[in-house]
């Protein structure tokens, strides 16, 4: 058994007593408290995340912006300097690489961010397809990142820095913020639906502003783990690379079609997405509520009738809504609005309804 | 530390078994088992006449995470049911001694009693989990 690797955190989370699990090769705290407690401290004050095992991948050089522009499924020629753009990498056959976040710098310098279990492969897969005029390299070991998430995340990052935090709108960032002595780049984004920051530091300081964030927002912030950082992810349609994207899983099926914009010029999957943009793709995500008591978890079947149409991605009660929820990759046909279902649920069929997505969405100021 | 109360009998499945009468037993999953979980949001559990059988899964409990088999510890009758659980789960977390019992089962053999841990034994066994 090969050992498990570790973030610069976890002598941190050690002290809190978190319970951690084996995430993708990572010894990742699940839970800190309860999955149920840090939810519901995200939606309503903030909580505090150790995502350090994220990889990150510096691209440089005047034809920087081809090279990302030939990967991501996403027109990175719209971003101006300091902001950011989701996208996704895709294989030929419109299956997905991974899902990932490009930050433009300049049109000669972007550091795109992606999951911790595909930073391997993702880089193999970049340098297969580098051309041109471009340099990158794999900073992933050099980067501790903490996310910060909730309403309150603003007023209490605020009270670590002069900068004023209000000027980095939505999906935009600003390089060498001094948080309390501590220089970060911090990104306004996330992975929970709520309003938050990502901030990226140097390996050595992570634990200390870990421990800034939580002397400085008392009450009002709570550390959480993965458990909480999967269900509110869950709740506001965020995918989750392995169950809603995979390489057998188009970025189309998953219903990410505001990332792909077909008309930027060719890219990695271009054709096969036209296709299915165009044609319709066989399969679509949705989302299922449940009707019968029961809850659908990652792969249980989906049934219409005898049919097989799909299976589960995720599934849980939902914190937020107290509702026993799940997304599901199902045939096309039957994924219209109310249309009823089974998930079969060890050996039973339980009656469920397709539903809107998504299922959390928070209300703008 | 989890709490682990004397006079009842363990299984190594982390469910706890206190003789109630003649050949009838309560069943619930332990303070250990309910701590690993965490906050439970669904209970399954077996119907009222059912045969158990030792060793053998008899209801579930689920975690936002996650799905564990209750493994029923003797054979018998389902004799009764805590129906509660059905609609306010988190009794197994409250309270997993008491209110957040999951079923009474009449034994068909009661020598299965003899092979179930005592509370030194579960004792133990959960410290070498920790």
């Amino acid at each position: 058994m090969s050992s498990l690797k570790q973030t610069p955190l976890f002598p941190v989370y050690k002290e809190h007593g978190a319970k951690t699990i084996d995430f993708g090769g990572w010894d990742l705290p699940v839970q800190f408290s309860s999955i149920m407690e840090e939810h519901h401290a995200v939606r309503g004050k903030a909580g505090l995340f150790d995502v350090s095992h994220m990889g990150e991948v510096e691209v440089k050089g005047p034809d920087a912006l081809a090279f990302v522009q030939r990967i991501s499924t996403n027109d990175a020629s719209k971003l101006v300097p300091y902001k950011a753009q989701y996208g996704i990498m895709c294989y030929p056959d419109g299956g997905t690489v991974d899902d990932l976040l490009v930050y433009k710098y300049a049109d000669d310098h972007y550091l795109l961010v992606i999951n911790a279990s595909n930073i391997e492969k993702d880089v193999k897969w970049m340098e297969e397809h580098l051309s041109g005029d471009v340099t990158l390299k794999n900073i992933s070991e050099d980067v501790a990142e903490l996310a910060i998430q909730g309403p309150l995340s603003a007023s209490i990052l605020q009270k670590l820095t002069e900068t004023d935090l209000s000027q980095i709108k939505y999906f935009h960032f600003m390089p060498n913020v001094n948080l309390d002595g501590i220089n970060a780049l911090v990104s306004r984004s996330g992975y929970t639906g709520e309003d938050g920051f990502e901030l990226y530091v140097k390996p050595e300081d992570g634990p200390s502003l870990w421990k800034k964030i939580i002397e400085t927002g008392g009450d009002d912030v709570v550390p959480c783990g993965l458990g909480a950082r999967d269900t509110l992810r869950f709740e506001a349609r965020m995918p989750l690379y392995g169950q809603e994207i995979s390489q057998s899983i188009s970025p189309v099926e998953a219903g990410l079609t505001f990332a792909i914009k077909l008309d930027k010029g060719d890219f990695i999957g271009r054709d096969a997405l036209k296709e299915q943009k165009e044609h319709g793709a066989p399969r679509k995500l949705v989302g299922l509520e449940m009707v019968g008591r029961g809850i659908a978890r990652s792969h249980y079947p989906v049934y219409v009738g005898e049919e097989k149409i799909g299976e589960v991605t995720t599934g849980t009660q939902s914190p937020t809504l107290k509702k026993n929820i799940a997304l599901a990759l199902v045939t096309t046909e039957f994924g219209n609005l109310g249309q009823e279902v089974d998930v079969e649920i060890r050996n039973k069929r339980v009656k469920a309804k397709v539903v809107a997505t998504p299922f959390y969405k928070r209300e703008k100021k | 530390m989890s709490n682990v109360l004397p006079n009842l009998k363990y299984s190594k499945e982390h469910e706890w078994i206190e003789v109630i009468g003649d050949n009838k037993v309560r069943i619930g999953i332990t303070d250990y088992a309910q701590h690993s979980l965490g906050d439970i949001v669904f209970v399954e559990l077996p119907g009222v006449g059912d045969l158990a059988e030792a060793d053998e899964s008899m209801g579930t409990v689920e975690s936002v995470k996650a799905v564990s088999d209750v493994y029923s510890p003797v054979s018998g009758e389902v004799l009764e049911v805590n129906e509660a659980l059905e609609d306010d789960p988190e009794i197994v977390n409250n309270d997993p001694y008491g209110e957040g019992w999951m079923a009474i089962i009449a034994l068909s053999d009661p020598s299965q009693l003899d092979g179930l841990l005592t509370a030194e034994q579960y004792e133990a066994l959960i410290q070498e989990e920790e």
